[in-house]
Order: C-alpha cells, then sequence, then structure tokens
C-alpha cells in the first residue's frame, strides 16, 4: 500500500480506537470532577456494559435481528443498566467514604474494579466470549483503504453521545451543577442543590457512556473477555489526563489524540505494533512530568 | 409577634473545638439583625450552623415556626433561607450569567428564572455588563454584588449574610450597605455578620455581641452604638481563633 493510504487505515484506525477512548474517558474525568476520584473501577464498568449488552443482544436478536435493530436496543439497555450499576457503586463504596482521606476512596475504587473483574470471570470461566452480530463488511472505498458502515456507525455514535453529553453540561440547570460542585460543593448546598443526588447523577451519565463503550467496542472486535476494561480504564486515564482531567471536553479531545497516537505510534519505523502501549503510557509521563494539568485542564494545586 | 428565625441554646463542635456554647436569639420577619464579634468569636459558625453546613451538637433552630436543626444544608436552602457565604464564594470559572442561575437551581420554570435574573441586572447594572465573563476575573465588589445577586434568585425570606464588606473599599462598603437596605425595604429579612461594627450598627434594627461562642449583649442597634463595654467585647476577649482555624 502507498504511504498515504497507510495514514489514511491508520486515521479511520486511532479514530475508532479514539472514540472508545474517550467516552470511557469522559467518566473518568467527569467524576475526578466532582469528587476528585481517581475511579479505578470506570475501566471495568465498560467490560460489564459489554457483557450487559451482549446478554440483551442474546435475548433480542431471535426477532429483532444481529444487526443494528438488535444492537441499538442492546446499547440503550447496557447503558441503563450500568449507570444504575454505578449509582450503586457510588452509593455503596465511595459515599459513605466522602469525608475520608482520599487514599482510602482510590484503594476502595481498585477493590470494586476486582470485585468486579472476578465476578466476571466467575461467570464467564477467563473464556473469550464471542460477541457475534450480523453486521457484514460493507462500506465505502477511498483507494485501497476500506471503511465499512459499522466503523463509520461506531464513530458517529460516539460523536453523538458527546455532543449531547455537552449540551446537557453546559446548558440544562442538572448540568451546571455538576460543573458547580466540582468548583465548591459548600456553595452548592447553600444554593439547594442536593450535593449526593448530582454526584450520583455523575456516576449515571458517566457509566452509561462507558457501558456505551463496551458494547461498540464489542461489536467492533467481535469478542470481549472479563479483563477487557483493565487496559481500556489505564488507557482512559491516560487520555483523561493528556486532555487534561476534570475537563470535559479535555476527555473528549484526549481519548481522540489517544487512538491517534496510537495508531500512527505503530507506523513509525522500529515501533511494532507490540510496543504500542508502552508508546501511549510513555506520553502519560511525559504529560505527568512536563504538563500534568494536560491540554486543556485547570491548574490544580493538589493532586492524587 | 411570631420570630421569623429563632435559635434555642444551639452548641456546635468542630471536632474537639467548642466553637458555640448555647447560642439563643431571635430574627423577626422584617428586621435587619447584625451578628458582632471579633474574630473567632464564632458569628460565621452561627450562620453555617443556622444553614445547615455544620451540624448542632445540641439545641434547635426554629425557621418560621419548623424545626430546621437536622435538615440537610440543600433542604434549608429550599425554605428560603439562604446563606452568603463569607468569602463569596462564587463559581469561579464559570460566568457571571452561569452563577445566577446555579441561584436559581430551585426554580424549575426556565421563565421564571429568566424574570428573576432580569430583576438581578436591573438591581446590578454592572453584572448585566458582565454577564458572559468569567466571574472570577470581576473585582471584589463585582463579586460581592454577584453573590448577593445569586442568593436573590431563589427569593428567600431570610437572607444570612457573612461580612459582606469584606476586603471592600471604604465607597463600595457603603454601596452594599445601601443595596442590603434596598432588600430589606423591599422585605427580606436580614441577619448580617460583621466585623465593621458601627457600618452594621447604622444599618441594623438589633443586634447581638458574639464571645467565644457566646452571646454576651444584646440590644436595640441605637442602644448597642451607644454602649461602651461594646468595644470591649469586639476587641474580644480571648486569643485563640478556633472558628477561622476550623473553618479553614
Amino acid at each position: 500500500m502507498p504511504l498515504y493510504e497507510v495514514l489514511l487505515q491508520q486515521l479511520a484506525n486511532g479514530l475508532i480506537l479514539g472514540s472508545f477512548y474517550a467516552l470511557v474517558a469522559l467518566g473518568y474525568s467527569m467524576v475526578y470532577g466532582v469528587i476528585k476520584l481517581l475511579n479505578f473501577a470506570h475501566g471495568d464498568l465498560y467490560m460489564v456494559g459489554a457483557f450487559a449488552g451482549f446478554g440483551a443482544l442474546s435475548l433480542i436478536s431471535g426477532w429483532a435481528g444481529g444487526g443494528w435493530g438488535g444492537i441499538v436496543p442492546a446499547i440503550l439497555f447496557s447503558m441503563l443498566a450500568v449507570g444504575v450499576l454505578g449509582v450503586i457503586i457510588d452509593r455503596v463504596a465511595y459515599r459513605p467514604l466522602r469525608e475520608a482521606p482520599k487514599l482510602s476512596v482510590l484503594i476502595t475504587a481498585l477493590a470494586v474494579s476486582m470485585l468486579l473483574e472476578n465476578v466476571a470471570l466467575a461467570f464467564t470461566g477467563g473464556q473469550y466470549t464471542a460477541f457475534t452480530t450480523s453486521l457484514g463488511f460493507a462500506g465505502i472505498n477511498l483507494g485501497m483503504v476500506h471503511v465499512t458502515w459499522t466503523q463509520m456507525v461506531l464513530v458517529g455514535t460516539s460523536v453523538v453521545l458527546m455532543v449531547v453529553l455537552e449540551l446537557f453540561v453546559s446548558g440544562t440547570r442538572h448540568g451546571k451543577a455538576m460543573r458547580a460542585i466540582a468548583i465548591d460543593q459548600d456553595a452548592c448546598r447553600l444554593m439547594g442543590i442536593d450535593v449526593d443526588r448530582t454526584i450520583a447523577l455523575t456516576f449515571l451519565i458517566g457509566s452509561a457512556l462507558a457501558a456505551a463503550a463496551g458494547v461498540l467496542a464489542g461489536v467492533y472486535y467481535g469478542s470481549i473477555n472479563f479483563f477487557m476494561g483493565f487496559l481500556i480504564g489505564l488507557k482512559a486515564f491516560t487520555a483523561a489526563v493528556i486532555g487534561g482531567i476534570g475537563s470535559i471536553p479535555g476527555a473528549m479531545l484526549g481519548g481522540i489524540l489517544l487512538g491517534l497516537l496510537e495508531a500512527f505510534g505503530t507506523q513509525i519505523p522500529g515501533v511494532g505494533s507490540e510496543w504500542k502501549d508502552v508508546f501511549v503510557f510513555a506520553f502519560l509521563i511525559l504529560f505527568l512530568v512536563f504538563r500534568p494539568t494536560g491540554l486543556l485542564g485547570q491548574p490544580e494545586v493538589e493532586r492524587m | 409577634m411570631e420570630a421569623l428565625l429563632r435559635l434555642e441554646a444551639v452548641e456546635t463542635y468542630y471536632g474537639e473545638i467548642h466553637a458555640l456554647r448555647g447560642i439563643g436569639f431571635e430574627v423577626r420577619q422584617g428586621q435587619v439583625v447584625t451578628l458582632l464579634g471579633a474574630n473567632g468569636a464564632g458569628k460565621s459558625t452561627t450562620l453555617r450552623t443556622i444553614s445547615g453546613l455544620v451540624p448542632a451538637r445540641s439545641g434547635r433552630v426554629l425557621f418560621e415556626g419548623a424545626d430546621i436543626t437536622r435538615l440537610a444544608a440543600h433542604s434549608i436552602a429550599r425554605l428560603g433561607l439562604v446563606h452568603v457565604p463569607e468569602g463569596r464564594r462564587i463559581f469561579r470559572g464559570m460566568s457571571v450569567e452561569e452563577n445566577l442561575d446555579l441561584g436559581g437551581y430551585s426554580v424549575v420554570d426556565e421563565g421564571v428564572r429568566r424574570r428573576r435574573r432580569d430583576a438581578a441586572y436591573a438591581m446590578f447594572p454592572i453584572l448585566a455588563e458582565r454577564r458572559n465573563r468569567d466571574s472570577s476575573l470581576l473585582s471584589g465588589g463585582e463579586q460581592q454584588m454577584l453573590a448577593i445577586a445569586r442568593a436573590l434568585m431563589s427569593e428567600p425570606k431570610l437572607l444570612l449574610l457573612d461580612e459582606p464588606s469584606m476586603g471592600l473599599a471604604p465607597r463600595l462598603v457603603q454601596e452594599i450597605m445601601r443595596t442590603i437596605r434596598r432588600l430589606n425595604e423591599a422585605g427580606t429579612t436580614v441577619l448580617l455578620v460583621e466585623q465593621n461594627a458601627r457600618v452594621a450598627l447604622r444599618l441594623a434594627h438589633y443586634g447581638y455581641v458574639l464571645e467565644t461562642g457566646r452571646i454576651v449583649l444584646a440590644g436595640e442597634a441605637d442602644a448597642l452604638e451607644k454602649n461602651e463595654s461594646l468595644a470591649k467585647a469586639y476587641l474580644g476577649g480571648g486569643g485563640s481563633k478556633p472558628e477561622r482555624a476550623a473553618a479553614g
């Protein structure tokens, strides 16, 4: 393939990967914004989302079909179920620790992550589950590069979700309350804002977005497993840091950038695809050292 | 006459620090009442206890005759008892207009919220000029106006103001005090905490003087202004500042 086609192919790959990262990074960043917690269980919600979507699709594909007619309801079901799971996790594991030292909450988040992974391990026996759909490989050809409709819909769905989120957060009273809580919780209480409920709303939305990414990734890769959330959790964290943790546009930008970095990074001579994770985390370290506030983040005194 | 706000033997702790030691007083409908006292006397803690930001360990807080001692802060705010905290605490990084919208958070009707916002802009024209500006770029006086305007968005029955004159030039202090008087004349009851006792007493109908968590003096504002022991009271008895240390 000529170079430009290789680059075009990697651009498509990077955008898809990046939109998954961005969706997961959003929840990471939103939760960090409101309660300054790095929710290490967030990546596992992506995994649970993939399984919830898979389960829903298995149940309804008999009459709804294995195409988008079945996948869209499966995504919506998964978003709702995992959104509620996120709220329950906050209520049970994090809310009792609201006044506790941050390290305690951080360790709790690691425990929740292990719990989710091990429950999924127990149910699946550690096997890969085939996420079969009846989506074909039809699409459009740009030179020798083939982009399927599925890939375009995946990226499109992610973009729509991000736009809806941005409109919600900047335009509605609940969205404004979420941003205000990130700034000053006591002042919010004095305005009549129920801080705990608004935090729960943040978990609901963030978890639902991770679930959507999980189902979309299942559709894209064709298989899911109990451990799939671990690495993407770390990558989403990286994306959130690159964009500026706590910043919603930052998480989107960071996710897309990271996807593109990963896709193009593997094309550098001498950097094979087995080095892609090293490549990504090297960027994390560079950002943490030289620009810890990320591209769009606000400078902040206190950091974990 | 029934008091709008009434405190009965309220005791509040910050950890081990006994900040309020049996505070009791009342604020009547339509009045401006001021709490005076030195740094650390418990003025801010009193307001924070009333608005539910810190829990009272014992005693009762009654608002319109109902016991609100154990209510969550956001529930108290929704009753129409709104606290403008020390240091203004505007939402930095959000615009003036967004700050006002958050003040009207409990107003679900968008139209009502817009009308109140327009009323706030009419009262503070400078805020209208700056409506899309990041609120952290406002001057100290403008920030104080924003903090008051934000509180007015919920049309409070009782306004708790914590040191609205802090850090402002004398001309601005006068302007803020005129604003408070106008609000009171329009029917809002005000509980005002001030270090600047002279300014506060000129505005208030009634005053209480706090010293190390107790009320040591109470009276009509005119009488307090002439009281000789007042000077001593708000220069402060003890040297400790438990309230400031705990409230950060």
